[in-house]
This record gives structure tokens, C-alpha cells and sequence, in this order.
């Protein structure tokens, strides 16, 4: 490792070893809930029970594995587009302990059954106050470095992280705000219909800030670096970045179409959900644009399709985003099995697919080695989208058999199925869909062994080297 | 001249706070200082402190994971739960617990929907009640004791009334008895859509005492009815509709009768003077049995009552008992 960036580089690596730790609690859990849609007899004790592990798998993969995983990587990549090493790397590496134990707490305080039941907010208050310290730990060393950079232009990829920094911290902050009532209990400050609305503010816009800033950040430091090829229009991506980043957070009252929410909140929301097509293409386009250059590196390059996949996985999601915000088809989908459908296809296409190739450049740099098995790399991505495509298609066609169901009427005008009618045709899909979580599973698994691997040839390597002067 | 704010980073992210804070402002904050935003029906009255225990308790199992409370403005909606949602429902709920998924039904209009002794059953073993259900089961919460003095603390932090009677008698119930008591009051600020009326209680069973119709009404019964009247109508949860007190009395139960009750539940019940509505009540089945179905269920029960009728008072009770054929 190079020693100006040896102390750092090793905080790094912490993040992502965390985030990866995380993923495999997280994973195994969605499996575990997966399973417990068909046999409830796996509800096998109270902190066990669905209700809460539903809470916990959201909450370890999107906290744990999200943002341990964007610490890591938003602090290699200042470091590498500010020519220099964090302002303060001691900072870092408490802010690393601090959320190890932070997510440690969420799974024991969630398992338990201590939640604010706001959706993506569930953490009870004291832990908030840990993730707003946490935060402003991270935003203090991604600002400050950024200050006295040793490279004049920022990069777009800074552009997405500062705005993560920004808009997370004024979302978690808002939506948690809340009455104390107890040593792990509060009351929402909002009531009612406000509620919602504070909450779906937050709950669509933390994934936008959370799974798509960042992880937009990744792609275009990392697409371009592991391929070669320059970004194809820097003009696009600055239309892209401001109407991303000014669009968004107008969007979340999606979630509450024919909600008692005022009409003219719902009808907004959709509107902007719509406008926010074209700034998440913008980059869609941007990347095709420039693989375009040589599409021939999908099969030479194995992080390349990794990248364009990924960002495909990103135009589809935002493509299938807005039509379900509108009222037509909400009325159809909403409620049903065909949200987690949406949602996986972001989180295991989009942003799995994006973030696991980062590490997979990151960790053989930060050793100044090769990754241990390209053809391990190229069985996860295999597994990974295989699992991922099932998962979300039969969540899709459940949803769309579930919504019909609930709306069909007799001739005589009464409502064709009871409500249990409906529930059992998903069982089928059901299990199909917990074979796509385990082999999504299994992916991860190669996953993990490969950068483990891959860190273990980086520590011998350096071994070897410091080895090398003592003996001579 | 605008380029330069890539090079500028405090003013960068002075600009992306603006960005982020204008659509937070209009969406967010704005509403907020509407009177629209903060509505409150006439008949809401706040939780009393059994029913937030029952809160509590629903959001510490994550019920919201599963169960919507929110009844959307569409047709087939509002004919499967009741009326819709309106927004001066939910002024005392912090949080909102709409949910997003409806893995189980919606729980908006379940308050009054059904006895508490059907609830008790169903969260201590949802698949005796409901055959394939997926829900877990909750029947440990029968053995939690309330504890008052956080449940003080809780009505204490939302400002709510109570009296320190109300709280002291806290300590003799469970956790079940307030998930029932908050179950119970769902929906209780809008008032129920009558059943009562349109149902022509001279009319008469176009069916018969038809085998098809009473085979096709056994079936519908098994899955419809048989969870609170018993398997053969002995009743159980709901009362029996074959015990003597109820085949004695002269003119009981015309067709037409049988008919309003089932698609109209305890509304129709209580309009047309039959006694034996316990808390809560029956809920309407008209939006779920077409009206051919309802009468073959009229047939089915017919032909039990007359079954039961033809035995010997008393002997047909210990066979049932014994499990002995019937």
C-alpha cells in the first residue's frame, strides 16, 4: 500500500469488510422472512416473528450494508479525486467503530421490537442521535478534504456525495423528529396525514439519497476507471445532477396516492415523479454512451458489464417508478407483492450489482494487486442477476394477479374472491421466490470469498514486501 | 462564469441545499401550516390508555408490516372493508400506520367488525380461524401484563386524558386484551355505512331445500360461517342457530330473515329486533357471497335445523361431544 494513503486505505477496507459482514445478516434474514410468507410456523419466537425481522432485514441491509458500504467508497473516492489523503483520518476510523456498534444496537434494539414504525426510520431516538453524530463525523472529513483539495475541479462524482451529505441530513433529521417517551420509545412529532407525508418525504427521498447519490458517485468514478473510457458528455451529467438533485425531493407523495393526503400533494408528486425520468436517463444515457465507444469490453472487461448492467437496472427502476405512481396503476399494484418486486430490482440489480464491482476494483488497488478470481467474479454476477430477475419477476406477477383479484366482481356486481382467495394464489410464487433470494445468496457468498481472497493475496504481497528490505 | 461553481466547494453546497430545500418546502413544510393537513372528525375520540397499550403493542410487532389502515376511494375497496379513509381520522396517531403492503387485509373499518372472542382466537391461532393464513401467532401475549406505569408515561408524552383509575386497572390486563381493545376501535370516527333496509325479509329461497343447493351452501358455510356458528351451527364464537330456544320460538328466522343477516351482519340484526348481539357482532357478507350463494347457505342451514329438530333433545349433544358419527 502506498504509505501516504496506508492509514486510510486500511479504514476503508474496514468499511467494506463491515458492509459485507452486514450483507450476509441482512441477506439471511430476507431469506428467513421470504420463507415465513408461506410457513408461519417459522414465526418461531417474538423477536423472530416476521413483523420485526421484516424491520431488521431493511434496516441491516440498507443502514449496515448501504451505508457502510458508501462510507468506504465515498471516502476512497474523495481521497482519489482530491489527490490526498482524508483530512482526518483518525476521525474516520472512530466513525467506523461508532457504526459497527450504531448497526450492532439496531439488530438487537429492532429484534427486540423497539420502532418508531416509520418506514427506513424505525430506529428509536437514541439510536437517531448516533446516526445524526455518525453523519456529521462523515460530512465533517468529506467537506473538509474537499476544502484542501490538491485538485481544482470537483469531479462529478463529488457533486453526488456532498449531495448525499446535504439532503440525508436534513431528511433523517426532519423525520425523526419525535416525542420522547421512554428510554427506546417516542411518538412521531407529526400526526395523522402530516405523518405521512413527513414520512414518505423521507422514505422515498433516503432511498434516492441513500441507493441511488452515492451509488451514481460510484458509477461514475468507478465505470470510468475500470474501463478506460472517459465519460461521454460532461454537459449531460451537469443537466442530470441539478434536475436530479432539485427533482427529487418533491416526488415522495407517490406513496400515498388515494390516500386521505390532500389531492393536490398526491397530484405534485406524481407530476415531478414523471420530470425525474429524464435526469435518471440522463445518466443512463451517459453510461451507454460511453461503453458505445466499445461495447466489445463487456466481454473483455468483467467489471464493465457488472457497471452497464447495474445502470440498466437503474433506467428500468426509474422508468417503473413513475408509471406505478400513476393513479391508474397504483390502483392496481399498490399494496401488492409488485412494490418489494420494484424495490429489489433496485437494490439487488442497480445497487448490489454497482457497489460489489466497486469493491471489486477498489480492494486490488488499494494492494496494487489483481482480484483473486475473475471467474468467480463472473459466477456471482451470473447468480446475482439470475436470482435478482426471478425474485422481482414473480413479485411483479403476484402483484398484478393480487390487484386484479381484489378488484374482480361477479355478474351480479359482489366482489368475486374473499381476501384469503387472493392471499393463497401467491403461495406458489412465494416459494419461487425464496429459490431467487437463496441463489442471489449464494452469489453474494462468491462474492464475499473472492474479496476475502483478494485480501489475503494484498496482505501476503505486502508482507512479502516489508519483508523483503529487513532481510536484504 | 457558472462553471466555476465545480471548483467553488462551499458554494456548491450552499447551491445543492437550495435544490434540496426548495421541493422539501413546497411538499413538506408548507403543508404542514395547512389547516387540510390537520383535520379531526367530530366523532374521534383519543385513545384511552388500554387502547394505546394495544398501540404500542401493534407497532412493536410490526403489524404495519403486514396490515394497511387505510381504505382506499375505490369501489371494490370500499364494498370489501367499508367506507373510506378520511383524513380527520387519524389526528391522534403518531405515527400514521397506513402501511405500504397488504400482505393481510386492510384494518381500517375492523373495530366493531367482529367479537372479541373471535380476535382472541384469531391472534392466539390465526390458522384455526382462517384456514392457510399466513399470519404468525401471538397467543404468548396473553401471558405479558400490562405495566402501567409506562403506559402512564406514554399517555403523559401524547397529552392524552386518562384517569388514574383507568391506569391502576392496567395491572390486571395483558398485552392481548389491549391488542383486542385497539383493534376494537378502528375506524370508530366514521360512522358505518347501514346494512339494514333493501333486503325483503317475505322473500323466499329460490332454492329450496334443494340437495345442490343445500351441498353448494355446506361448502360456502364451511368457509364463510363455520369459524364462529361451529361446523354443524352449534355456534361457538357466534351464537347457534339450532339450540331449542331458537327452534321453539314461533316464526323464527323467515328465509328472507337468514338472507339480511348474512349479507347484512348485526346492522341488519339489530334493525330487525333479534337479540344475542354480543361486543362487537357479525359482519356483512354481502360484498364477499354473491346473493345466489347466500341462499344456498339458507338451504344448508334449513336443512341442519331440521335435522337437529327430528332427534332427541339431548342425545345428538353427547354424540357431538364424543365426536360420534353425525
Amino acid at each position: 500500500m502506498n504509505e501516504e494513503y496506508r492509514y486510510d486505505y486500511k479504514t476503508v477496507e474496514g468499511y467494506i469488510l463491515s458492509a459485507i459482514v452486514w450483507a450476509v445478516v441482512g441477506l439471511v434474514v430476507g431469506l428467513l422472512i421470504s420463507v415465513q410468507l408461506f410457513a408461519p410456523a417459522l414465526n418461531f419466537a417474538p423477536w423472530a416473528s416476521f413483523g420485526r425481522m421484516r424491520t431488521v432485514h431493511t434496516n441491516i441491509l440498507g443502514f449496515g450494508l448501504g451505508i457502510g458500504a458508501v462510507f468506504g467508497l465515498c471516502f476512497y473516492i474523495v481521497m482519489r479525486l482530491t489527490r490526498r489523503p482524508l483530512l482526518f483520518p483518525k476521525l474516520a476510523r472512530l466513525q467506523l467503530w461508532l457504526f459497527n456498534v450504531g448497526i450492532l444496537l439496531a439488530l438487537v434494539t429492532l429484534a427486540m421490537g423497539y420502532t418508531q414504525s416509520l418506514e427506513y426510520a424505525e430506529m428509536e431516538w437514541p439510536l437517531d442521535i448516533a446516526i445524526v453524530i455518525l453523519w456529521v463525523m462523515f460530512a465533517v472529513n468529506v467537506i473538509g478534504t474537499i476544502l484542501v483539495r490538491r485538485e481544482e475541479q470537483m469531479y462529478i462524482s463529488l457533486w453526488y456525495i456532498i449531495a448525499t451529505v446535504v439532503a440525508i441530513a436534513v431528511l433523517y433529521i426532519v423525520n425523526n423528529l419525535a416525542i420522547p417517551a421512554g428510554p427506546l420509545k417516542s411518538y412521531h412529532l407529526f400526526a395523522g396525514v402530516n405523518s405521512a407525508n413527513v414520512e414518505w418525504w423521507y422514505g422515498h427521498n433516503v432511498v434516492g439519497f441513500l441507493f441511488t447519490t452515492p451509488i451514481l458517485a460510484m458509477f461514475y468514478y468507478f465505470f470510468p476507471k475500470s474501463t478506460g473510457l472517459p465519460i461521454y458528455s460532461h454537459r449531460l451529467s451537469i443537466v442530470a445532477f441539478w434536475s436530479l438533485v432539485f427533482g427529487y425531493l418533491w416526488t415522495g407523495a407517490h406513496h400515498l396516492v388515494y390516500s386521505p393526503l390532500p389531492d393536490w400533494i398526491q397530484t405534485l408528486g406524481i407530476v415531478f415523479t414523471l420530470f425525474l425520468i429524464a435526469p435518471s436517463w440522463g445518466s443512463v444515457v451517459n453510461g451507454y454512451a460511453t461503453i458505445g465507444e466499445d461495447w466489445g469490453r463487456m466481454k473483455t472487461d468483467y467489471l464493465a458489464k457488472f457497471f452497464i448492467l447495474g445502470i440498466t437496472f437503474y433506467g428500468l427502476q426509474t422508468v417503473q417508478g413513475p408509471t406505478q405512481g400513476l393513479r391508474v396503476v397504483s390502483q392496481l399494484i399498490h399494496f401488492t407483492d409488485w412494490v418489494p418486486g420494484h424495490v429489489h430490482m433496485g437494490t439487488m440489480g442497480w445497487v448490489a450489482l454497482t457497489v460489489t464491482a466497486s469493491i471489486y476494483y477498489v480492494i486490488p488497488k488499494m494492494y496494487g494487486t489483481e482480484i483473486f478470481s475473475v471467474k468467480l467474479a463472473n459466477l456471482h454476477f451470473w447468480l446475482v442477476l439470475v436470482g435478482q430477475l426471478i425474485y422481482s419477476a414473480t413479485g411483479w406477477i403476484t402483484g398484478i394477479q393480487q390487484g386484479a383479484m381484489w378488484k374482480a366482481l361477479t355478474p351480479e356486481g359482489t366482489l368475486k374472491y374473499t381476501f384469503m382467495e387472493t392471499l393463497v394464489k401467491n403461495y406458489p410464487y412465494w416459494h419461487v421466490r425464496s429459490l431467487a433470494g437463496a441463489i442471489f445468496i449464494v452469489g453474494m457468498v462468491v462474492f464475499v470469498l473472492n474479496v476475502l481472497l483478494t485480501i489475503q493475496k494484498g496482505r501476503a504481497l505486502e508482507a512479502g514486501k516489508s519483508a523483503a528490505p529487513a532481510a536484504a | 462564469m457558472a462553471g466555476k461553481i465545480y471548483s467553488k466547494p462551499i458554494v456548491f453546497t450552499l447551491a445543492v441545499t437550495v435544490a434540496v430545500l426548495a421541493g422539501s418546502i413546497v411538499m413538506m413544510a408548507y403543508p404542514m401550516m395547512r389547516p387540510e393537513m390537520h383535520p379531526k372528525l367530530e366523532n374521534l375520540r383519543p385513545f384511552t390508555a388500554l387502547q394505546l397499550a394495544g398501540r404500542d403493542v401493534y407497532q412493536r410487532e410490526g403489524c404495519v408490516n403486514c396490515h394497511t389502515q387505510t381504505v382506499r376511494p375505490l369501489r371494490t375497496e370500499v364494498m370489501r372493508y367499508g367506507e373510506y379513509s378520511k383524513a380527520g381520522e387519524f389526528a391522534y396517531d403518531r405515527p400514521f400506520l397506513w402501511g405500504s403492503k397488504r400482505t393481510g387485509p386492510d384494518l381500517a373499518r375492523e373495530g366493531g367488525k367482529r367479537p372479541d372472542a373471535w380476535h382472541l382466537a384469531h391472534y392466539a391461532n390465526p390458522q384455526v380461524v382462517v384456514p392457510r393464513s399466513n399470519m404468525p401467532a401471538y397467543g404468548w401475549m396473553k401471558a405479558n401484563k400490562l405495566d402501567p406505569a409506562s403506559v402512564k408515561a406514554h399517555m403523559d408524552a401524547l397529552g392524552l386524558p386518562y384517569t388514574a383509575q383507568q391506569i391502576a386497572e392496567l395491572a390486571t390486563r395483558t398485552e392481548m386484551d389491549a391488542l383486542i381493545a385497539y383493534t376494537q376501535q378502528l375506524g370508530h370516527a366514521v360512522e358505518k355505512k347501514k346494512m339494514a333496509g333493501g333486503f325483503d325479509l317475505a322473500a323466499v329461497n329460490p332454492f329450496g331445500s334443494s340437495p345442490q343447493a343445500i351441498a353448494a351452501g355446506a361448502v360456502l358455510y364451511a368457509q364463510s360461517c363455520a369459524v364462529c356458528h361451529g361446523d354443524e351451527g352449534h355456534g361457538g364464537i357466534g351464537p347457534s342457530f339450532i339450540a331449542k330456544k331458537f327452534l321453539e320460538q314461533p316464526g323464527y328466522g323467515t328465509d328472507g330473515e337468514y338472507f339480511a343477516i348474512i349479507a347484512g351482519g348485526s346492522d341488519v340484526k339489530k334493525a330487525i329486533g333479534r337479540p344475542g348481539l354480543a361486543d362487537g357482532g357479525m359482519e356483512p357478507f354481502g360484498a364477499q357471497i354473491p346473493p345466489d350463494g347466500i341462499w344456498r347457505i339458507v338451504s344448508f342451514i334449513r336443512a341442519q335445523q331440521l335435522h337437529e329438530g327430528s332427534e332427541q333433545p339431548g342425545v345428538e349433544k353427547r354424540e357431538h361431544e364424543t365426536g360420534g358419527k353425525h
